[in-house]
């Protein structure tokens, strides 16, 4: 057989090299196939973050209100990222949210009444997650039952458990140093830039190697010059970021110095660079997205289909528990309502603002972030603007609405 | 399983053998004896078609070979030697590989991620995407495959005919010896078939055993050296496809007979 005909066939398109405004033609073909990606999320946070600072700009902008807004924001992100691992597959989580708050409960009376040392209580309280997550999977992957009614069953069962747990006093406090610190202190302005130069740097290193390994090796790779952009955008936004992290934002500089970058961002940072590269650089990962692509096919392809199941549900659970330490260290407190009210809603909403579909196959980690950044502005900005809550509600109802439908509708076109 | 990274799919073997021989194959569902004493010879560099009408037993012969169920008796020999094949691991194992007609891809992966599906390369705990997109590409331009824009397009975004491309490219990929294809082209247009049927003539001119079921015997006359014919869970015959018009082979798949081939009225056995 002759193959000297067609050696470039199917190799990179040298059209392809070199041109950004190429690069955009992809990406525009690819966004009218139904891929949209992150778009929607960064239109939407573009947008949102116009009206408020038009409307209420002065509070909005203030470095200690962004700050505030990533400390309510992380608990949502961080429960969105176990959200996406269970959204893959096409099922669902409704119970994360008291899963958080049932390992933050088990973290609270340990650390508190039992007096635990922190590693056992932080080990009780992710065990609690994985505990939770593995019995989820193994109900939904071994016995069948739709994810929607086992994790409704344990949405309920759950806040029986916690109120169990905490017991008849209803609070318990939160007075360890290290949880408290998660959510209420920032890296020294030094530290933050040195972070800022370990991530940035980082983020072009490895991904400039990669990109000229790839082109060396006449694969198919981005554009240089999207890398750039990339890099670019990320050190400017970054940036900024830090910068403005890194000003006086106490109300009364004289008595407390508030300053820096708060440790939750860290924190966020090693989970969404970790998950990502499991979920993008592992076979366990691909096998996630071939399990929510065709189960069917990935079992015939000798991918253990209920065994990724199990293990999605056990990473959704304990990625809870993590949130339900950052719940524990925000409100200095454990209640029977923590990770209640709309905190579900809004880790889900987040995932599928940030671009996960609810039908499984297509999501990233990053789309937790910005999901996240999205419905923390919205959380956020809208008590600035109206104090009814009723409002408040329907909004925050409706841009839920519009994210599942423009997932919905991306569906359709590359369905 | 080999990883030999060589494009070409399979040495041409030594065409007087058959690469699979199958003697006296019986099957039974509990009270129901699906095949009946089935001989087939297929060999290397071929196309063998295996016709019959619905029921006739096609489906339950191919799994058979493929692992997916076990034969009651007769004799399974592939390369020369007896072999027992109880589950699909074992006939990949062997070289065999089966495209189904589903094709079982995944529409959110890339091609390179649905050729190496369940069998990813790796370089320690992450995948080498890079070895994987180099061999996708050379078996892809192995098989003179000109159709696909990029190795990295997602399966959702591609045709019919691209989409039994890539599942047969996933096919080859392994070093396979015998390739087994389910009703390749039941939901393709005229141009796509065209381009699948060439695919299929490409992978027996470069020297692999290819089973191609299909009920349309345009396809299977233009494509096939050799046709098997399934009658009711007997092998009617098997012959020569330049040997055959379209009306004998029709007659053949209806009524297990045409004219001196195929099952005579005593049932005396299938003549090839």
């Amino acid at each position: 057989m002759s193959t000297t005909a067609t050696d470039t066939q199917v190799s990179p398109d040298p059209a392809n090299e070199g041109s950004i405004r190429q690069a955009m033609a992809d990406y525009w073909t690819r966004v009218k196939g139904g891929d949209l990606g992150s778009l929607p999320a960064v239109l939407g946070l573009i947008v949102l973050m116009g009206i408020f600072t038009a409307l209420e700009g002065q509070t909005f902008l203030s470095a200690f209100n962004l700050a505030n807004l990533m400390s309510q924001a992380a608990m949502i992100i961080v429960l969105a990222m176990g959200l996406v691992f269970v959204l893959l597959l096409g099922e669902i989580d409704l119970s994360a949210g008291f899963a958080a708050g049932t390992a933050a409960a088990v973290l609270g009376v340990t650390l508190t009444q039992r007096d635990w040392p922190l590693p056992l209580a932080l080990v009780a309280c992710l065990g609690t997650g994985l505990a939770i997550g593995l019995f989820i999977g193994v109900l939904v992957a071994r016995l069948g039952i739709p994810s929607f009614v086992v994790t409704l069953a344990m949405f309920l069962a759950l806040q029986g458990l916690m109120l169990l747990i905490i017991g008849e006093g209803g609070t318990v406090g939160i007075k360890d140093d290290f949880i408290l610190a998660l959510q209420n202190k920032n890296l020294s302005p030094i530290a933050g830039w040195i972070l800022y130069i370990v991530v940035v740097g980082g983020y072009a290193l490895v991904s400039g190697l990669r990109l000229r390994r790839r082109i060396a090796n006449n694969l198919t790779h981005e554009v240089v010059s999207v890398w750039i952009a990339k890099v670019t955008t990320l050190a400017i936004l970054y940036g900024g970021a830090t910068l403005l992290l890194n000003q006086e934002r106490s109300r009364r500089p004289d008595l407390t110095s508030i300053q820096g970058v708060p440790y939750i961002i860290p924190l966020i940072l090693v989970l969404l660079i970790g998950l990502t590269f499991v979920l993008s650089r592992t076979g366990f990962g691909r096998h996630i997205y071939a399990v929510g692509g065709n189960a069917e096919a990935a079992r015939r392809a000798g991918i253990n289909v209920g065994g990724i199941k199990i293990a999605c549900f056990a990473i959704c659970s304990t990625l809870a528990a993590v949130a339900g330490i950052l719940f524990a260290s925000r409100d200095n407190s454990i209640s029977p309502s923590t990770g209640g009210s709309t905190t579900l809603l809004f880790a889900v909403g987040a995932a599928v603002i940030g671009g996960t579909s609810l039908f499984g196959g297509r999501g990233k980690i990053s789309d937790a972030v910005l999901g996240g950044l999205v419905v923390g502005v919205i959380a956020n900005g809208l008590p600035l603007v109206t104090s009814q809550a009723g409002v408040q509600f329907i909004v925050t109802g409706l841009v839920l609405l519009v994210a599942a439908s423009v997932d919905a509708l991306s569906r359709k076109r590359s369905g | 399983m080999s990883v030999s990274t060589e494009a070409a799919p399979g040495p041409a073997a030594d065409a007087s053998a058959p690469l699979l021989s199958l003697r006296g194959i019986e099957k039974s569902f509990g009270a129901v004896h699906v095949l009946r004493g089935v001989d087939l010879d297929v060999y290397s560099g071929q196309v063998t078609a295996l016709v019959g009408d619905n029921g006739a037993g096609k489906s339950t012969l191919i799994k058979g070979v493929a692992g997916i169920y076990t034969f009651d008796g007769g004799e399974f020999i592939f390369e020369g030697k007896p072999v027992s094949v109880h589950e699909p691991k074992a006939a990949n194992a062997l070289g065999i590989e089966v495209v189904y007609q589903d094709l079982a891809l995944c529409d959110n992966l890339d091609v390179v991620h649905n050729m190496f599906l369940g069998r990813e390369e790796k370089r320690g705990v992450t995948l080498d995407e890079d070895e994987m997109e180099s061999r996708a590409r050379d078996t892809l331009n192995g098989l003179s495959v000109r159709t696909l824009k990029s190795v990295r397009q997602s399966v959702s975004s591609l045709s019919g005919g691209q989409r039994q491309t890539v599942a047969i490219a996933r096919a080859v990929l392994w070093n396979s010896k015998l390739v087994i294809l389910d009703e390749p082209t039941a939901a393709l247009g005229v141009a796509q078939t065209a381009q699948v049927l060439s695919l299929v003539r490409r992978l027996a001119d470069s020297g692999l055993a290819v089973i191609l079921i299909s009920h349309n015997m345009v396809d299977v006359l233009q494509v096939a050296d050799s046709i098997a014919v399934l009658y009711l869970g007997q092998m009617a015959a098997q012959v020569r496809a330049a040997d055959v018009n379209q009306n004998q082979v029709v007659e053949l798949i209806t009524s297990g007979s045409s004219g001196d081939m195929g099952l005579q009225p005593e049932h005396e056995g299938a003549q090839s």
